[in-house]
C-alpha cells in the first residue's frame, strides 16, 4: 500500500505575548475588595495567567491581553466597575485586507495545527468583497460522488505542475506521444518568495525546511542562493529558482538537478524556456506573470504558445490588480484566465498558480475553484511567525516581532503547522463538497455559489434591477 | 390511519400498537407572561448615566424618574447602582422627567454604553442582543422609547436588507383574537395525525452535550406552552423530557447517538438530520471536554474523547435510500410525522423534491448562516448558500411541481426576530425553526465559545455542572414563554397590518416586500 501523505505537526508556542482582541479595563478606585473577587471566578482563568505573566516578564512589554469576551466578570462585579473593551492594539494589526482577526487565526493555527473550531455559528457579513463573494457547494443526499469525513483519507489533494498532453496516442499497444516532465506536488500550496519590503535572510533556510517537511516547494530568486544554507543541495527537488528578465541562467551543472524553475516574462519568454530546456529537458519551467492591467490578456495569449507549460499568476499581497485605480480581484481574473483558455481549448495543457491575496485556507479552495491549479503563498507564513502586519519592516525599522531571532525550531515548526494545518482544512472542504480530488475541485465553478449570480437569480426577478454594488 | 399503514407497508403484523398514544402522562405549562428579570447583577444598558462628584444626594433623580432607575435605598447615604437597562435614553428628553435636566446641580451626564461596540457580531448586533433580552424579561416587544435597531442586523444582505411594504391602512381592521398564527405540519393527507403548532416556529435542535439538560428542559417547556416543538438534537434523549414527550422532535442524526425504538415511539414527529447549515457537508462535532460521564452515558460512547458524527448517513445514497429510512419510521411509530433536514446546496429544490417524494411530511431547509456548538470556522459562510436564497428557490420549484401543498417548507439558519420569520414566510417557507434566538433569551452574549472546555461561561451550552447550574429551570422556561409571546405579538402586528387573518396568507407574498439594494419595479405575486 502506498505511503499516505502525511505532515508531522506539534504545538509551537508564541514568543510573545499575544494581541488578544478583548480587554478588560476596571476602575479600582471604588473597588470593595470582594473576598470572593469574580476576577477569581474567571471560567478561563485568564486574570490569574495574567498576574503570572507579568510576574513573569524580564522586560517590559505590552498588554497581554487573552480575555475571552464571555461579559460574566462584567455583569457579576458586585460594583459594576469592570468594563469590556476591544484591545486597541489588536484593531491596529494588519491592513484592510490582512484584518486582525486574519492575523490572530493564523497565529493560533501555526502554534497548534488545529483547524480552527468555534461556537455560535456563522457572526460575519452576509457576503463581502472578494473571496467572501462566493460559497462552495457541498454534498448532499442525492450526491453519488461525496466521500464525507470519513473518507477523508482518501481525498488526493496532489496535483501535477507542468504541461500536459491533450491526448494520448497509440501505435496498437504502445504509447507513442511524448510525455512532457511533470512535477508532483501532494499539496497545491506552494511557498511564495516574500516581497522585497519583507525579505528576512535568516528565513529562507527555514521556508526550505518547511518545504522539505510538507513535500511542497519554494520559490527563490537565483540571486539569493547562498542563502538557502548548507542543506540546498539536498533538497534542490523543493526548490524552485526564479529567474528576473536579465538574470543570467544558473550552470548548466544545477539546472540539471532541478524539477522546476521559474522565470520572469519577458520578451524573450519561448528562447528562455528553450534555453533551460536545452540544459535540462526534464526542468519544467513556470513563467512568472505580473496582472497589471494587461496581465490577463497577456497570460491567455502565452497559454496558446506550445513551449508555456506553468504559467504563475501574481496579482499585490492583497489579490488585487497591478498598477490600475480600479482594481479587479485574483480570484476575478483567475476565472476569466481559465474561462479564456477552456474556451480557446488548452486550459488542460497549461498549469496555473495563483499568488496574492490568498490569506485564508478557503481562500487556496475558492482560488482553485475560480481555475488556479496550486496556490503559491508568503505573507500567511510570515504572519505564522507572529508578525502584525505592521510597516515597520517595510519602512526599514526593526521588526516588533523580532523575526530577525527567531530560531530554526520555531520557524520551521509554525510555517509547517500552517502549511499542515491548510491542507487539513482544504481536505475538509473538499470532503463537505464531496470531491475526491484536488484536480477536480480546479475551475469547478459548477461546485460552487457566487454571489453576484445568485442575488440576481433570486431577487432580481423578484425586486428588479440591483443598484448597490 | 392503521388501514393506510397496512396499504402503505403490507406489515400489519409489524406495526407497533402502542405507539397510537403519548405513552406517558404529559404535563401542561401555563403560557402566561411573567416577569423573567437577568440573571447577572449588571445587565448591560444602551446608555450609561455618570454621576459627577457634584451630586449633593438630594434624590432628586430618584424622586422624578418613572421607570425607577436610580436606586437610593432608605437608611443608605449614597446611591446604588442604577438600574441601567430599564432607562429609556434620551428619549426621555421630551418629558418633564429627564433626570439629566432635572439634576439642581448639573451632576448626570448620558452616554452611549461603549461596550456595546465589543458586544454582537453582524448578524446579531448589540442591541438586537439588548432587545432579545428585554422580550424574555418582560414579554413585549420592547418600547419603542429604548430606541433599540433590532428588527434586522447589519450584515448588508438577505434578511437584513428586505423590508415589508405595509399598505398606509390595514385593508380591514382585525383585532388581535381574529388573527390566527398557527400552521399545519402534516399536509400530506396520509392517514397519519394531523399535527397543528400555534405559532409558525419551533425550537432547533440542540443535543444534550451541545446544551445542559436545564437548557433542553427550558426549550421543551416553552414549546409545551405555546403548543410547537423543540429538538432533541442529536444527542439522545433525556428521561427528564418524557412529560413533554407530544412537544418534542427527536433526531436521528448520522451519529445514531442515543437512537433507540423506544426513544423513536415517544414522539409525533422524528427528524433525519442529513446535514446542517453552519456545518454543512460535516458531522456534528462534539469536542472531547464537553464528553463527560452524563453525556457520555446517554450517547454511550466514550469519556472525554471528541465525537465527529460521520458525514453523510452511509447507508443513504439515493432518494430510495432515503425512502428506506423514512419507512423504517413509519413502522417503528404508527403516529409520527417525519421531518427530513437537509441543508442547501446548489441544487437544494431536487433534494427538497426528492425528499417529498420519499415520503417526508417536513423539508427542512437549513442556510448556512445558522448558529451551532461546533464548526470549524472553514465551514462556517463558506459552504452551502445563506436561507433566503434557498427558501425562494425550493418554494417555487415545489410550486412548479404542483406539491408545494402537499409538504410543510420549514426553514432555519439565521432566523432571529419575528421580522426575519415574517420574511422567511413571505419568501415562501410555512415556518422556521429558531435556535440561538432561545439562547440569547437565557443570556447568551455570542461570545462564540461553547465549542470546547468546560463549554459556555453562561451556563447554557454547557454540561459543566458548576456552570449549567446558574440557570435555573422555572426561569429558563420562563425566559422562553416571555421571547415568544412578544414574538407573537409583533407577527400578529404585521399581519394586522397586510389585514391578514391568518399566517398562512403571508406564504409566499414576495409581492409585500422591497429588497433596499433594488430597483423595486417588478410585479410578482
Amino acid at each position: 500500500m502506498p505511503t499516505k501523505y502525511h505532515i508531522d505537526t506539534k504545538k509551537v508556542a508564541p514568543r510573545l505575548p499575544k494581541i488578544g482582541k478583548f480587554g478588560v479595563v476596571d476602575w479600582r478606585e471604588d473597588c470593595a475588595r470582594c473576598h470572593n473577587c469574580v476576577k477569581k471566578a474567571c471560567v478561563y482563568d485568564r486574570y490569574r495567567q495574567e498576574m503570572q505573566f507579568i510576574h513573569d516578564l524580564d522586560e517590559f512589554n505590552a498588554m497581554f491581553f487573552e480575555c475571552m469576551g464571555c461579559f460574566s466578570c462584567v455583569q457579576k462585579c458586585t460594583k459594576g466597575l469592570l468594563a469590556l473593551t476591544i484591545n486597541p492594539q489588536f484593531e491596529r494589526m494588519g491592513n484592510g485586507y490582512y484584518t486582525p482577526d486574519i492575523i490572530l487565526t493564523t497565529w493560533n493555527q501555526a502554534e497548534t495545527a488545529g483547524i480552527p473550531v468555534s461556537g455560535a455559528g456563522y457572526r460575519g457579513p452576509f457576503s463581502g468583497p472578494g473571496f467572501d463573494a462566493m460559497w462552495t457547494d457541498m454534498s448532499e443526499i442525492v450526491r453519488p460522488t461525496r466521500d464525507g469525513i470519513h473518507g477523508r483519507e482518501y481525498i488526493s489533494t496532489s496535483v501535477d505542475i507542468g504541461r500536459k498532453p491533450r491526448y494520448l496516442a497509440f501505435d496498437q499497444r504502445t504509447l507513442t506521444t511524448k510525455l512532457p516532465p511533470l512535477v508532483d506536488l501532494p499539496t497545491p500550496i506552494l511557498v511564495d518568495m516574500l516581497p522585497a519590503p519583507y525579505h528576512f535572510p535568516n528565513l529562507v533556510p527555514m521556508m526550505l525546511a518547511a518545504t522539505v517537511n510538507t513535500g511542497t516547494m519554494m520559490i527563490l530568486p537565483w540571486e539569493q542562493q547562498a542563502l538557502l544554507g548548507p542543506e540546498q543541495d539536498k533538497h534542490l527537488g523543493n526548490i524552485i529558482f526564479y529567474l528576473g528578465q536579465n538574470t543570467p541562467l544558473p550552470p548548466a551543472a544545477m539546472l540539471k538537478q532541478l524539477r522546476l524553475i521559474e522565470i520572469a516574462e519577458s520578451d524573450r519568454t519561448a528562447q528562455r524556456i528553450q534555453e533551460l530546456k536545452a540544459s535540462n529537458p526534464n526542468l519544467v519551467v513556470a513563467v512568472r506573470v505580473e496582472l497589471d492591467a494587461t496581465g490577463e490578456e497577456r497570460v491567455i495569449t502565452l497559454a496558446q504558445h506550445p513551449s508555456t507549460e506553468v504559467i504563475h499568476i501574481v496579482s499585490d499581497i492583497n489579490g488585487n490588480q497591478l498598477g490600475v485605480e480600479q482594481p479587479k480581484f485574483i480570484k476575478d481574473m483567475t476565472r476569466h484566465i481559465h474561462t479564456s483558455l477552456v474556451k480557446s481549448g488548452v486550459r488542460d495543457e497549461i498549469t496555473l498558480i495563483a499568488s496574492g491575496g490568498i490569506a485564508l485556507a478557503e481562500h487556496m479552495a475558492k482560488e482553485i475553484i475560480c481555475g488556479a491549479d496550486a496556490i503559491a503563498i508568503n505573507m500567511p507564513l510570515l504572519i505564522s511567525l507572529e508578525c502584525r502586519f505592521c510597516p515597520s519592516c517595510r519602512d526599514g525599522f526593526p521588526c516588533p516581532a523580532k523575526i530577525e531571532g527567531i530560531t530554526p525550531e520555531y520557524g520551521i515548526g509554525r510555517m509547517t503547522n500552517l502549511i499542515a494545518v491548510w491542507h487539513d482544512q482544504l481536505i475538509e472542504m473538499m470532503g463537505a463538497m464531496g470531491i475526491r480530488e484536488a484536480r477536480r475541485l480546479r475551475g469547478e465553478t459548477g461546485r460552487a455559489l457566487f454571489f453576484d449570480d445568485l442575488e440576481e437569480e433570486t431577487f432580481g426577478r423578484l425586486f428588479g434591477k440591483r443598484i448597490r454594488v | 390511519m392503521v388501514d393506510s399503514l397496512v396499504k402503505e407497508s403490507g406489515f400489519n403484523e409489524n406495526l407497533p400498537e402502542h405507539t397510537i398514544e403519548t405513552l406517558v402522562p404529559q404535563v401542561a405549562v401555563t403560557r402566561e407572561v411573567k416577569p423573567a428579570p437577568p440573571r447577572y447583577r449588571n445587565e448591560i444598558a444602551k446608555y450609561l448615566i455618570r454621576r459627577s462628584g457634584e451630586c449633593a444626594l438630594c434624590g432628586k433623580c430618584a424622586q422624578v424618574c418613572p421607570q425607577h432607575v436610580h436606586v437610593l435605598k432608605p437608611g443608605y447615604k449614597l446611591f446604588a447602582a442604577p438600574h441601567l437597562n430599564i432607562c429609556i435614553g434620551p428619549s426621555c428628553q421630551q418629558t418633564d422627567h429627564y433626570c439629566i435636566e432635572q439634576c439642581p446641580n448639573a451632576a448626570l451626564t448620558m452616554v452611549e454604553n461603549p461596550m456595546l461596540k465589543v458586544m454582537g457580531d453582524y448578524r446579531w448586533t448589540a442591541e438586537m442582543i439588548l432587545a432579545t433580552w428585554k422580550m424574555a424579561e418582560t414579554g413585549e416587544p420592547p418600547a419603542p422609547e429604548y430606541g433599540y435597531e433590532y428588527e434586522t442586523g447589519a450584515s448588508g444582505g438577505g434578511f437584513d436588507r428586505l423590508r415589508f411594504k405595509f399598505p398606509a391602512k390595514p385593508p380591514i381592521e382585525l383585532r388581535d383574537d381574529e388573527i390566527d398564527t398557527s400552521i399545519v405540519l402534516n399536509r400530506r393527507n396520509d392517514g397519519r395525525p394531523q399535527v397543528t403548532i400555534d405559532v409558525p416556529w419551533y425550537g432547533g435542535g440542540m443535543s444534550f452535550g451541545s446544551v445542559s439538560n436545564v437548557t433542553q428542559l427550558s426549550k421543551a417547556r416553552a414549546a409545551t406552552a405555546f403548543n410547537t416543538f423543540t429538538c432533541t438534537g442529536e444527542g439522545g434523549y433525556m428521561e427528564r423530557m418524557k412529560p413533554y414527550d407530544d412537544h418534542i422532535i427527536t433526531q436521528v442524526a448520522t451519529g445514531l447517538f442515543g437512537v433507540r425504538e423506544e426513544t423513536i415511539q415517544r414522539v409525533r414527529i422524528v427528524e433525519f438530520k442529513y446535514a446542517q447549515g453552519a456545518k454543512p457537508g460535516l458531522g456534528g462535532h462534539l469536542l472531547a471536554d464537553k464528553v463527560t460521564p452524563a453525556v457520555a452515558r446517554m450517547r454511550e460512547t466514550v469519556l472525554g474523547i471528541s465525537l465527529f458524527s460521520p458525514f453523510p448517513f452511509h447507508s443513504v445514497y439515493s432518494i430510495e435510500d432515503h425512502q428506506k429510512h423514512l419507512d423504517w419510521i413509519k413502522h417503528i411509530n404508527r403516529r409520527a410525522l417525519l421531518s427530513t433536514k437537509v441543508s442547501t446546496p446548489n441544487d437544494v429544490e431536487m433534494v427538497a423534491v426528492g425528499s417529498y417524494s420519499a415520503g417526508t411530511h417536513i423539508v427542512h431547509l437549513d442556510g448556512g448562516y445558522g448558529g451551532t456548538g461546533a464548526a470549524p470556522d472553514i465551514a462556517k459562510k463558506n459552504i452551502a448558500s445563506p436561507i433566503e436564497y434557498a427558501i425562494v428557490k425550493v418554494h417555487r420549484f415545489l410550486e412548479a411541481e404542483g406539491v408545494r401543498d402537499k409538504v410543510t417548507l420549514i426553514t432555519s439558519g439565521g432566523i432571529r426576530t419575528p421580522h426575519d420569520i415574517a420574511k422567511a414566510i413571505a419568501l415562501g417557507a410555512d415556518g422556521v425553526v429558531v435556535g440561538t434566538a432561545e439562547l440569547i433569551a437565557l443570556g447568551c452574549i455570542r461570545c462564540s465559545r461553547c465549542e470546547s472546555g468546560r463549554g459556555c461561561p453562561r451556563g447554557i451550552a454547557t454540561t459543566d455542572a458548576e456552570l449549567a447550574g446558574s440557570v435555573e429551570l422555572e426561569w429558563g422556561t420562563q425566559r422562553i414563554i416571555n421571547l415568544y409571546s412578544a414574538w407573537r405579538k409583533e407577527l400578529v402586528a404585521i399581519l394586522q397590518r397586510f389585514g391578514m387573518r391568518s399566517v398562512s396568507e403571508l406564504r409566499g407574498r414576495t409581492d409585500l416586500l422591497m429588497h433596499l439594494d433594488y430597483t423595486n419595479d417588478v410585479e410578482t405575486r
